[in-house]
């Protein structure tokens, strides 16, 4: 269970379990009108499968802190759609579906460290570096010749994911790329 | 940061020049009262925040009744006020709060003294033209809207507030219905609330079920609250001990009485009485959708 808190509590950000789940408060206001009561109007986003809906507390209202813990892990391997990772301080393994890992598969390579959250002590998100490194698996040769500024090209790196890069990326290349938007930042020499 | 709130600030400066001047040539007096006081108004919302035993003002109301009890006919303070735990878009737990008093007046006189100020500051400001909330038209110089309380809760959510006593429906359908369709594009006043929405306000005398109450609203955004002010002293003391048993019930602080504010009300003529908030009034002639720019430092920048 995490800490108890009051409707004074609730702000932007905060994270709350409402029938056992955990929620983001994507956005608030306060309102007070004249000699009323203060109400505190959230939209709320559940943690878990996204869906999101408005409730309004009133002060005096209680509820708890989600109970989320974050915790440093390295993915270890990949058998068939089971990801294994390792707590980097326990050395305690876990095991996710390729479901619950979500668009991370694309980057997750061997030795990868992430930091991993859990709801009540279960797997619920994964958050990666904002960089990772990739190698290019395959690649067509640059059409010779085209030398349109920004003319792009699909490769596929080594963890199956296809990304548009610039023309001159070659096989066996080593590329920075963003998380966050899933694209080619820059050749790592 | 601070070099971009300029304007707002050069605002702010003439607004009160100008609802100094307004008042000043009608003969009030502007008066000052302590910022700390031993027993607060006790509301059943509004916390007051600890200042070495006493409590900072939430609300400069009971001194300014005292005053008038003693025979000051108009007076005006502009000061600011503290209430704990308010802090949103529309809220700040310091603001900046007008209040002026007219002795033998009823709420009717305020409404028509708000109607005069904020035109008085338009022009003073020069901001009559080209007002403008969230890409709505604002004006301040055609005819005012004006709704009892029952009338806009008919109108907008289906009920009559006065016949049924439900002040949690009543404070979330204000908020949620009532409240965004009032004021545009002139301002608008809101009169005669459920008795049980008004703690020190006077009955009406023909219907005892509502209070001589009324809000200032414009743009949908509640700028002043004003009305008769209660005089009777017996029932004073009963409405305010019902506040603080509602307190107590409800969890919060419960202040000592003001017993020196009850003494005097056995003193205190018919009067009328009604506080705005400045900062609001300035984030509107501002064009600002948010408290924050209309002060040079917000709570957390403080």
């Amino acid at each position: 269970m995490g800490a108890v808190l009051t409707a004074s509590d609730l702000r932007k950000g905060l994270k709350l379990e409402i029938d056992g789940e955990p929620y983001l408060v994507v956005d608030f206001e306060f309102s007070k009108p004249g000699k009323g009561q203060a109400l505190y109007r959230c939209r709320l986003k559940n943690m878990i499968t996204g869906a999101q809906f408005d409730r309004t507390y009133r002060s005096g209202d209680k509820f708890n802190a989600a109970d989320l813990e974050e915790q440093s892990m390295e993915f270890l391997y990949k058998d068939g759609s089971r990801y294994t990772f390792m707590n980097t301080s326990s050395y305690e393994q876990i095991e996710l579906l390729e479901e619950h890992v979500g668009d991370a598969i694309n980057y997750l390579t061997e030795n990868l460290v992430v930091d991993m959250l859990l709801f009540q002590g279960r797997p619920i998100g994964i958050s990666l570096p904002n960089f990772v490194e990739l190698k290019v698996v395959q690649a067509d040769p640059g059409i010779k010749g085209d030398t349109a500024a920004g003319a792009t090209k699909p490769v596929t790196l080594e963890t199956g994911f296809v990304i548009q890069v610039p023309l001159f990326i070659e096989e066996g290349e080593l590329l920075k790329v963003d998380t966050r938007s899933g694209s080619y930042v820059e050749r790592v020499k | 940061m601070l070099a971009g709130k300029r304007p707002f600030l050069e605002l702010r400066s003439a607004a009160l020049q100008a609802i100094r001047a307004f008042f000043l040539d009608d003969d009030f007096i502007e008066i000052q009262t302590p910022l700390r006081t031993p027993a607060p108004a006790p509301e059943p919302h509004i916390d007051a925040v600890p200042a070495d035993g006493w409590f900072l003002s939430t609300s400069p109301e009971l001194y300014m009744k005292r005053l008038l009890a003693s025979g000051y006919e108009r007076i005006f303070q502009m000061a600011p006020a503290f209430r704990k735990g308010e802090r949103g878009r529309l809220h700040h737990p310091e603001f900046i709060m007008l209040e002026w008093y007219r002795l033998e007046s009823d709420y009717h006189a305020l409404m028509k003294d708000c109607h005069n100020l904020l035109r008085h500051v338009c022009a003073a400001i020069d901001r009559c033209a080209n007002l403008h909330y969230n890409n709505r038209p604002l004006r301040v110089d055609t005819d005012w809207q004006h709704y009892s309380v029952r009338e806009a809760f008919l109108r907008f959510a289906g009920w009559d507030p006065a016949a049924s006593h439900e002040p949690d429906r009543f404070d979330v359908d204000l908020v949620d219905k009532v409240e965004p369709q009032l004021g545009f594009p002139q301002p608008c006043i809101l009169y005669d609330y459920p008795i049980y929405q008004a703690a020190l306000a006077r009955s009406k005398p023909n219907d005892p079920t509502v209070a001589e109450r009324f809000e200032l609203y414009w743009a949908g955004i509640e700028l002043a609250n004003g009305f008769s002010e209660l005089v009777d002293a017996r029932e004073q003391r009963r409405r305010f001990l019902q506040s603080m048993e509602q307190r107590r019930c409800a969890g919060h602080p419960v202040y000592p009485l003001p017993e020196r504010f009850l003494k005097s009300l056995e003193f205190l003529p018919p009067c009328a009485g009604v506080a705005l908030g400045v900062d609001r009034l300035i984030m509107l002639l501002s064009g600002a959708d948010h408290l924050d720019h209309v002060v040079a430092f917000p709570p957390e920048l403080a």
